[in-house]
């Protein structure tokens, strides 16, 4: 049921519009949307980065950097040039996708563990040079952003930012499950699957790669230059390679090769933490548990696991075993 | 007419030498079989005809386009489809999914349609899909359409790399051991879907270790030892072939007729 719910193109984004329209009715105060509207930013990011990780089967541990990019590239042009928000973010974020397209050709070679090293040490290079040019940036101690206006009218407050960040994160949604359910997207997941086979049958692996992280680098970027007008200010702190680890762990838990796993994943580790607190100093025990026991029990991640046990009477598994029992395979014996 | 042509093609290994001076051409509309003892090169030819190994000398010629060092992309797009002896299917994919992943070439769709849409991209996405599905009832996967590819039985995972390959709309089709690990009945229906390849004019090269399933459908006959051509011809050539007895069944053997697939 979930599952088909997840698999009908529109119906998911449907219900995902639900939920970003009656939400508000839930959230008391400021400081509730301002979680809202983190979970949000962080699920763009997420949406981006599983098109990466769960369907093209690439990893990234580096996407803190585009994020940051992102953020500084919109502070600095808004903030020391005067230039407009939107332009800002714009230019800012073809920057991003070329530097990614720059940095991806040669990486993307690479695989598994060396994929990871690359990446890993390409997000700590900007993490350094956000943090080290401090003439730019402002250094460790951050910079204030403007406030993101468009002709004359500035957003601000969190009501009007949760609308912004709402909108926007339906369409990162129905932009990825677009690209996922066309030939594109099969040729990712193809070669996911395995990379000797999708070239054989015509696909140009190395292109299909270089696209996706592109694509997803692009995602970090729209969300960075998001927060940093938002939040009206940027540190170093969310372009360190500790953001990076994060942002794959919501991609994992919340289930690979999901868009909607990503968006869960996102919400889920960004509220626990705030839903923690109570657990004073031992906020990061729980935290911990819950991570470990939810990859050890749903190692396929959330969205998908809960999706396969909503699915069992009806769903793809029993239609399987009885095409294996009914089909055309000859007795064995 | 000749449309794969191969010349002094070799692959070597760190100084071993997997296939060595190879020369033949392959005519359109052929059943073309390589066989071989094990370790013959037969694989290593396969990979090399489809670009996924790069040869170490030697030049591929497909309709007189010299395809050597190119991509197993470009092969493809050339009109070379393969399967392979080990499978290499999408399991994280649907079966039918994975048949219409071999129509990547064809479908002509931008990345931005992709992304935005484009109603356009529907109708064809509902065109490769009834194509692809056609495609299935051909190789007889009818009833495993919507399966999920890691559920299906080894025979049907055959088969589905067949109409993979097919998808491609190639000239060429190479299958590496179609038959293998499939029992007599499930082999039956390889050898009369590899015919109903040749008849719709498809060439078909063809690894295989099954004597019986070579010796019937194959026009052509290449045999391969320790990298080397051994003889080449018809069924009947090289059944007699004193060379091939010996190199099947040893020195001692070569007064014996080779029999077919085991027979007494």
């Amino acid at each position: 049921m979930l599952r088909r719910l997840a698999a009908s193109r529109s119906s998911g984004l449907a219900a995902l519009a639900l939920v970003v329209a009656l939400l508000p009715l839930a959230l008391q105060n400021a400081y509730y949307y301002e979680v809202a509207i983190l979970v949000g930013l962080n699920a763009i990011v997420c949406v981006g980065l599983n098109l990466l990780i769960g369907y093209a089967g690439q990893i990234s541990l580096g996407h803190a950097g585009f994020f940051g990019l992102g953020a500084y590239g919109s502070a600095i042009l808004t903030a020391r040039y005067g230039w407009p928000p939107l332009a800002a973010m714009a230019v800012t974020t073809l920057g991003v996708a070329a530097l990614a397209y720059l940095i991806g050709r040669p990486i993307l070679r690479l695989r598994g563990h060396y994929l990871a090293m690359a990446t890993l040490g390409m997000g700590i290079i900007i993490s350094i040079v956000v943090a080290t040019e401090d003439q730019l940036t402002g250094g460790p101690d951050g910079m204030s952003v403007p406030a993101l206006s468009v002709f004359g009218f500035a957003f601000a407050g969190e009501r009007v930012w949760y609308w912004v960040v709402g909108v926007a994160l339906l369409v990162a949604v129905w932009v990825a499950r677009n690209l996922v359910d066309s030939p594109h997207g099969r040729a990712l997941r193809a070669l996911h699957g395995s990379e000797v086979g999708a070239e054989v049958a015509g696909i140009d692996s190395a292109r299909h790669k270089v696209r996706v992280f592109v694509i997803s680098a692009v995602y970090a970027s729209i969300a960075g230059g998001l927060t940093a007008h938002y939040a009206g200010f940027v540190t170093p702190a969310k372009v360190t390679f500790f953001h990076s680890i994060e942002l794959v762990t919501m991609v994992v838990f919340g289930g690979m090769a999901s868009t909607f796993g990503a968006v869960v994943g996102a919400a889920v580790l960004t509220t626990l933490p705030q839903a923690l607190t109570l657990f004073k100093e031992y906020e990061m025990v729980v935290f911990g548990a819950v991570m470990m026991l939810t990859m050890i029990f749903m190692p396929r991640g959330l969205v998908p696991t809960l999706a396969a046990l909503f699915d069992r009477p009806e769903g793809p598994g029993k239609a399987s075993r009885d095409a294996g029992g009914g089909g055309i395979r000859p007795p064995a014996r | 007419m000749t449309l794969l042509r191969v010349e002094q093609l070799s692959k070597e290994f760190g100084g071993v030498r997997a296939v060595a001076d190879l020369q033949f051409s392959i005519a359109a509309g052929q059943v073309f079989s390589i066989i071989g003892p094990n370790g013959a090169g037969k694989t290593t030819l396969l990979n090399l005809l489809t670009g996924v190994y790069v040869p170490s000398t030697g030049r591929i010629w497909f309709e007189e386009r010299n395809l050597t060092g190119r991509a197993p992309y470009e092969y493809a797009a050339c009109g070379i489809a393969r399967t392979f002896q080990n499978l290499q299917v999408f399991f994280n994919m649907s079966a039918l999914e994975n048949v219409m992943v071999g129509r990547y070439l064809h479908e002509r769709c931008g990345l931005p349609a992709a992304m935005l849409r484009f109603p356009s991209l529907g109708r064809a996405e509902r065109e490769t899909r009834s194509e692809c599905e056609k495609l299935m009832h051909f190789v007889g996967l009818g009833a495993y359409l919507e399966t999920a590819a890691d559920a299906m039985p080894y025979g049907a995972l055959k088969r589905l790399e067949i109409a993979r390959a097919l998808a491609t709309r190639p000239r060429l089709v190479l299958l590496d051991e179609p038959a293998a690990g499939l029992n007599p009945t499930e082999t039956l229906e390889v050898d009369a879907l590899i015919s109903k390849l040749a008849k719709s004019g498809i060439t078909v090269v063809l690894v295989e270790h099954n004597m019986r399933l070579v010796m019937g459908v194959s026009d052509h006959i290449l045999v391969l030892d320790y990298g080397r051509q051994l003889a080449e011809g018809s069924a009947e050539v090289v059944r007699r072939d004193p060379r091939v007895i010996e190199a099947y069944l040893g020195a001692a053997a070569s007064a014996e007729p080779v029999s077919a697939g085991g027979a007494p």
